[in-house]
């Protein structure tokens, strides 16, 4: 991606906060995206062994989604802007 | 998800290749990948990617009349396309948060239109018309598979993929003209299979 990350005042996001709910950056299921290039995808990214790439592919494939990844807001949001540029429908939400 | 294509049958393709070149995908080397295209091969995907350049860079927002802003990416754009297929290529970056998707999309968008068409021009600066053999990097062949799977979502938007999808089906006759673009669907799936194998 070529645009860094971008200083967001997120007031709102307090240290504790964050140690008990996490923001969390999800991936849905979309019916184009090949299984192969998505598990390919959380390898690169996130740099997952191939089992546990394969494993939250198919939690995206049979469940409709997967969380991918857990940890600060602005961490979150820089994955969704990076599987975004890979074609795949990730989000970020608050940990629930 | 969709498991992927298998070759297709040469009797499908022969508007579209050579007996001798056909889909033998890519391949993995000492440095990168190779693949063989055949002209009209190299002319569909460099049309389709060309298709895909025009919608991303067309109608876009009015970046931000901050130079600072407009420098690190931030554009004005808050709405989500109104175009479905710009609509998944640029989709939202939260679900349930209307004000925090804006956010998101002020911050994100511009940058990710400039790294769609990034890939797209590798691609096409990378295949020639005539077609013939592409030697790629790992960095072209990463260039070479997002901009490959952009034209595959946005035809998969105009040809309303769907979970069940499983190409080819009897609404679909060879007179009407959703098959070759399925046909054409079906084959990038196959040729981005094989770049991911030898990537891997």
């Amino acid at each position: 991606m070529s645009v860094a990350p971008v200083e967001v005042t997120r007031a709102e996001t307090d240290e504790e906060t964050i140690v008990d709910r996490p923001w969390i950056t999800i991936v849905w299921n979309d019916p184009v995206n090949l299984m192969d290039y998505v598990t390919y995808v959380f390898q690169r990214v996130f740099g997952y062994p191939k089992p546990k790439a394969e494993k939250l592919m198919l939690d995206v494939h049979h469940k409709g989604k997967a969380v991918v990844a857990a940890g600060a807001r602005e961490a979150m949001e820089r994955n969704a802007e990076t599987l975004h540029g890979y074609g795949l429908w990730a989000t970020v939400s608050h940990d629930t | 998800m969709s498991p992927g294509q298998q070759p297709p049958e040469p009797s499908d393709h022969e508007d579209l290749t050579q007996p001798e070149d056909l889909m033998a995908g890519f391949r993995p080397t000492s440095d990168g990948v190779t693949a063989r295209f055949a002209r009209p091969e190299a002319a569909i995907i460099r049309d389709l990617v060309g298709q895909v350049v025009e919608l991303v860079v067309a109608d876009i927002p009015a970046p931000d009349p901050d130079e600072l802003a407009a420098m690190v990416g931030i554009s004005d754009s808050t709405e989500v396309p109104d175009d479905p297929v710009l609509a998944r290529l640029l989709p939202d970056g939260y679900r349930d948060d209307p004000e925090a998707a804006q956010e998101f999309r002020r911050f994100t968008e511009s940058g990710l239109r400039s790294a769609k068409v990034e890939s797209a021009q590798m691609l096409l600066h990378t295949l020639p018309a005539s077609g013939g053999k592409v030697r790629l990097s790992s960095d072209q062949a990463e260039a070479w598979l997002r901009s490959i799977n952009d034209v595959r979502l946005a035809l998969g938007v105009r040809l309303g993929v769907t979970d069940d999808f499983d190409g080819l089906n009897e609404d679909v006759g060879p007179d009407d003209p959703r098959h070759a673009y399925i046909q054409v669907y079906q084959w990038l799936a196959f040729l981005q299979e094989s770049l991911v194998a030898a990537l891997s």
